[in-house]
């Protein structure tokens, strides 16, 4: 079964690694990639690694991308313009950990791109403290 | 006067200089109204862009740009990265093939600079960006042609980079101070301040290699 793909970006590798590590959990099969930091480890956005990451899990069905401050939209829609192939990939404005949590559950049932970046969104309204 | 690769390398030798001279002020004021790196970040860049100068030679200033351009990219980090990026980008495309450039050559080169930094962050004048800055500084270059005032243009974009501490940021982290942004110097005014002066002093003839 193929999947639209999630790629989760930060400032902070830790905080990609540990939202990886919660995706993961809840949904292995779905092809899943991050990029954080900068490559001395320092806090920031690398548009070349976010290249790379989108690279990685490209599929036609779609790549959902999450991400968190500044200069990540500004890194991530510049790699998507360097990408050869970048039909389907699109940037979602919703909650890092939520968003992406909602996301992989969607696309890990098999919907489809315009199915899973909803599922995302709804977390920006989502009431965490409802009974 | 004309612009050569060799005055486009003074002017970034210049520029380099600056930064690293401002790299405490430029992080001290991204301190204050962002996330605290824009000096480390444009020494980083612009120490790997003097490497790349003092190595290559190029044929045209299009080649200059790209590779300043990429540079710039792939080593400042930040929001500065992609938009100096992408200023030089823009630039290159213009001045592709071209030996030298004239003033209007440069003016048109510069504006799709400004162009590329309007659409990559998405900010209008007014947003307390490098914008308020750029802006007036095209405009100037396009009403003056050949008669441009290097030292008004110095006075000019000094004072529109001090006119950014009126504003309120609505972009990038400090527009999450809202109000608690209005009494600060936009950070990324501050390096173009630096950036749009080196290069009025290599047209005023004060830099020599």
């Amino acid at each position: 079964m193929s999947y639209v793909s999630i790629v989760v970006l930060s400032h902070s590798f830790d905080i990609v690694a540990g939202v990886r590590d919660l995706l993961k959990q809840v949904q292995p099969d779905v092809p899943l990639a991050i990029a954080g930091g900068l490559k001395n480890g320092e806090l920031g956005t690398d548009v070349f690694a976010i290249k790379s990451a989108i690279e990685s899990v490209y599929s036609p069905l779609g790549v959902v991308i999450l991400f968190d401050l500044g200069s990540a939209r500004l890194n991530a829609e510049m790699a998507i313009e360097m990408l050869e192939e970048n039909q389907n990939i699109r940037l979602v404005d919703a909650p890092l950990v939520e968003g992406s949590y909602a996301a992989i559950i969607e696309a890990g049932c098999g919907a489809d791109l315009e199915d899973v970046i909803a599922a995302a969104m709804t977390m920006k309204s989502w009431n965490k403290l409802s009974d | 006067m004309v612009l050569g690769v060799d005055e486009a390398k003074r002017w970034l030798t210049r520029v380099n200089d600056e930064i690293h001279h401002n790299k405490g002020y430029l992080t001290n004021l991204d301190q204050a109204i962002g996330d605290g790196d824009h000096g480390i970040n444009m020494a980083r860049g612009f120490n790997e862009v003097q490497k790349k100068l003092t190595v290559s030679t190029y044929a045209d200033l299009g080649g200059l740009c790209k590779d300043i351009g990429m540079t710039l990219l792939s080593k400042v980090g930040g929001a500065s990265g992609p938009l100096y990026g992408t200023v030089f980008l823009k630039m290159s495309g213009v001045l592709k093939g071209c030996e030298t450039a004239s003033i209007d050559e440069l003016t048109a080169a510069l504006d799709a600079g400004l162009k590329g930094i309007e659409e990559r962050g998405k900010a209008k004048p007014g947003d307390k960006t490098m914008i308020d800055v750029w802006q007036p500084f095209i405009q100037y270059l396009q009403k003056n042609g050949e008669s441009i005032d290097w030292d008004k243009v110095i006075i000019l974009v000094k004072e529109k980079t001090e006119f950014t501490k009126e504003m309120e940021a609505k972009k990038g982290r400090a527009a999450y101070l809202g109000k608690r942004s209005i009494g600060h110097i936009d950070p990324g005014a501050a390096s173009s301040n630096i950036l749009l002066t080196e290069l009025a002093y290599v047209f005023k003839g004060e830099v020599t290699s």
